[in-house]
């Protein structure tokens, strides 16, 4: 583990930045503004970022984190950056599921599959 | 339970609760609320709620679906029909029985026609931050109505029917 704030771990594992979500639920604005401008700063350090989002940690999140992730994914793309999400939890996966955003992003079932590839 | 639109109050709101009748009799819990339009809101209410939802023998599935409702509708009120103007109330009934979890969600907010909501899983919606509430309290809760106006919302979750629906 590489680092960590209130909210986050972040690893660096083969030049791919590992992001972790400590928080179970992640549902409140301030979490949600705080997890942002923790990642904005990741995709602005590193033009070209590899960002994987490792969610084992998450049992609760709200279509405010979707947002999130959308948003993020907006602006790795504009950076000409990577992102994938790994290790959800099936009654999360499903909210994705449902939304459809299941197709929008690259989802993997662990962080080894994840980052193969990345 | 009959989704209404309340009369704001002409007395200066408290923090957290201008009005609290709570009433317990039994297994059978009631509460009433009129809340500011702040997100602190959602926290409390869920909070509350969700303590009398497992005290009642919900499973585990159920009390996600009825969280994120929660959440969901809260916030929707809070942001879309009140603007997020702490001088608007949202106004929460809700009854909670062995069998169900039902409440009504009310705003101060000139409501709007939930048939005309874009479906956030098409085209260009799907790249939108935004809009997918609505979707995912349909998918959770086995009632979802809104009134004429359309800014009030009953829901309702009866205990053990599985979710998510196919929407």
């Amino acid at each position: 583990m590489d680092r960590s704030n209130a909210n986050l771990s972040i690893e660096y594992i083969g030049g791919v930045t590992v992001v972790v979500p400590t928080d179970t639920k992640i549902l409140e604005e301030e979490q949600i503004q705080s997890l942002e401008k923790t990642f904005m700063s990741l995709i602005e350090q590193n033009a070209g970022a590899r960002l994987l989002i490792d969610f084992s940690h998450v049992q609760f999140l709200t279509s405010s984190v979707l947002g999130l992730l959308i948003r993020l994914s907006r602006r790795v793309s504009q950076a000409e950056g990577r992102l994938r999400l790994c290790s959800i939890a099936p009654k999360i996966l499903e909210i994705f599921k449902i939304t459809r955003l299941d197709k929008v992003f690259e989802i993997y079932k662990d962080r080894q599959q994840a980052l193969e590839g990345l | 339970m009959v989704g209404a639109v309340r009369e704001p109050s002409l007395c200066v709101l408290s923090f957290c609760e201008r009005v609290s009748q709570k009433m317990e009799s039994g297994t059978v819990y009631t509460k009433s609320w009129v809340l500011p339009s702040t997100v602190l809101t959602v926290g409390q209410v869920c909070r509350q709620l969700l303590e009398q939802v497992r005290r009642r023998g919900f499973e585990e599935q159920d009390i996600f679906a009825i969280h994120l409702a929660l959440e969901e509708a809260l916030t929707n009120a809070i942001h879309h029909g009140n603007h997020n103007d702490p001088e608007k109330t949202v106004s929460v009934e809700c009854l909670i029985t062995p069998e169900k979890f039902d409440i009504s969600i009310a705003d101060q907010g000139s409501g709007f026609d939930p048939e005309t909501l874009p479906d956030p899983r098409c085209g260009e919606n799907l790249y939108k931050t935004e809009g997918r509430g609505v979707l995912l309290i349909r998918a959770y809760m086995d009632v979802v109505e809104y009134n004429t106006m359309g800014n009030c919302l009953h829901l309702i979750k009866y205990r053990g029917k599985a979710v998510p629906h196919k929407i």
